[in-house]
């Protein structure tokens, strides 16, 4: 029963990092900002409304969003949390974790272009373009802290990582982190990468995929954002805080310390910076695949 | 204290990478000076607390002059010449960064091949200092301007401070302080050079240097 709890965790608490981040750019804006709790109002709001479809879309376009949410929550079984481990284990469910990440994007982007729509069709080719670079350096990432701790399953990969670890290869671990947050960033479609703010067409990635989809279709998909971001965020968190107390509830409490921070950090990122110009952003991600590879070849045999 | 040096090569490599990647002339001439603070940093953190005066002096001498010096008569060439602030490369600065990132391949297996009469302290220094001196070598290929070039040859004396410190502890004073005051000299040289292409042709675009010649067309 206890394994659960980081998925329990997940599926629960994901939307309010959003919330958080929301709060935090309000806050360096001088604004009071939505409460902490918006996003889980939104999503409630979208929920009891109807969904629309347009007459030329298949049964593609309806798949996407529930194929998207449900590879995200598989996901989520996948990663532990403090020192619970996850629901599932296996030797290479990093692997698999990746791929989940990659399906729910793939049925989301055929969902997009099954619109037809020449925006739609736009932004899914963006998201497509700056995934495929986002992927490697996400791979090589966790291959990095896989080949660093000899293991090949994520619980045990990050419950191995300890203070020690950080005391014999910290310039290999910050590497990584720089590397995964900058993934974190991109496949979050947060601002260095694109803005989830604005509603402009043309400088959209990831909102504009998703223009037709309406009611508890977009709740879906608004929904597997948040956990996706959940979960690049915990991974994120379990490199860079890794104190394993004899109590497990006191590392889960750090790590909840550890989401908000991120959550504060990502904020304070996003109202220091500009976006992007878009061709500038293959630049960033190239750089954190340079970060991770880096990071793979510092780890000593 | 190896968790030490590693991360300053680390940095390293990271400027290097910045080299590669920026699009200022400025950020350029940042990252350069960085590094050579860096290396003095790293002569001192390589010493493993056996520090002599000399052997302390001497990369503070040399930080000091890559740190701020060199930069400084840098921004004044770059002032003087009024340049437009952007580098101008030849290939995208994606394919720099990505021929950088061939070029790290080529130095970690090349450090690990290599066969030095020491071992030296980090296993990433001799891989480190390498892929300085190549991205000290495509910065100085790839970009138009003449101070890039300048900018690059930085870099690759940078890397091949770091490669002594790889390879000999123990440098004669004599040499080095040989050493920094050539680069000094270099510099210097470049600068007055690049100013005085600069007033005869208004521009200092190297890509445009080889329609000079004698013949009359």
């Amino acid at each position: 029963m206890r394994s659960l709890f980081p998925l329990l965790l997940a599926i629960t608490l994901a939307p309010f990092i959003q919330g958080v981040i929301n709060r935090t750019k309000a806050f360096v804006a001088g604004r009071t900002g939505p409460p902490l709790a918006q996003p889980y109002h939104d999503l409630w709001k979208l929920i009891r409304k109807g969904a629309v479809y347009s007459q030329t879309t298949t049964w593609l376009f309806r798949a996407g969003p529930v194929v998207g949410l449900a590879a995200t929550i598989c996901a989520a079984a996948l990663l532990p949390f403090g020192a619970f481990p996850a629901a599932m284990a296996f030797s290479g469910d990093l692997i698999l974790l990746a791929y989940l990440f990659a399906l729910a994007r793939f049925f989301i982007v055929v969902a997009a272009l099954d619109t037809g729509s020449s925006f739609e069709g736009m932004g899914a080719s963006r998201e497509v373009t700056f995934s495929a670079l986002a992927e490697p350096a996400l791979f090589l990432g966790i291959a990095a802290l896989a080949r660093q701790t000899g293991h090949l399953s994520l619980t045990s990969v990050l419950a191995a990582i300890s203070t020690g670890t950080w005391m014999h290869a910290a310039p290999a671990l910050s590497l990584t982190i720089g590397a995964l947050m900058i993934v974190f960033l991109a496949e979050n479609a947060r601002i260095p990468v694109d803005d989830p703010a604005t509603h402009l067409e043309l400088t959209m990635i990831h909102e504009v995929m998703v223009l037709d989809h309406s009611g508890p279709d977009f709740a879906m998909i608004q929904y597997a954002a948040a956990l996706k971001m959940w979960l690049l965020g915990a991974l994120i968190i379990a490199i860079a805080f890794p104190w394993h107390t004899d109590n497990p509830w006191l590392d889960g409490i750090a790590g909840l310390t550890g989401m908000l921070a991120l959550g504060i950090i990502t904020g304070v990122i996003e109202s220091s910076m500009a976006r992007l110009r878009l061709v500038r952003v293959p630049q960033l991600l190239i750089a954190a695949i340079v970060l991770s590879g880096l990071a793979l070849a510092l780890v000593p045999k | 204290m190896n968790q030490l040096v590693d991360a300053v090569l680390v940095l390293l490599i990271l400027t290097g990478f910045l080299l590669l990647g920026s699009s200022r002339l400025a950020a350029c001439i940042r990252a350069v000076a960085i590094q050579g603070l860096l290396l003095g940093f790293l002569a001192i953190a390589i010493q493993d607390g056996q520090l002599t005066v000399v052997g302390t002096l001497l990369p503070l001498v040399s930080a000091t002059v890559k740190g701020f010096l060199l930069p400084w008569l840098l921004f004044r060439a770059m002032r003087e010449a009024d340049t437009v602030r952007e580098v101008e490369p030849f290939i995208s600065y994606n394919l720099s960064i990505m021929i950088g990132a061939v070029g790290l391949a080529l130095s970690l297996w090349l450090g690990q091949h290599l066969r030095l009469p020491s071992q030296p302290e980090s296993s990433v220094l001799v891989p480190a200092a390498l892929f300085t001196i190549l991205a000290g070598l495509i910065v100085t290929v790839s970009r138009r301007k003449a101070i890039t070039q300048v900018v690059g040859y930085l870099a690759l004396e940078n890397g091949i401070y770091a490669f002594g410190a790889a390879v000999a502890l123990e440098m004669p004073i004599l040499v080095e302080l040989g050493i920094l005051l050539d680069v000094l000299v270099g510099v210097f040289v470049m600068g007055i050079a690049i100013f005085h292409i600069n007033r005869q042709f208004d521009h200092i675009d190297t890509g445009r240097l080889t329609s000079l010649t004698d013949r009359v067309r």
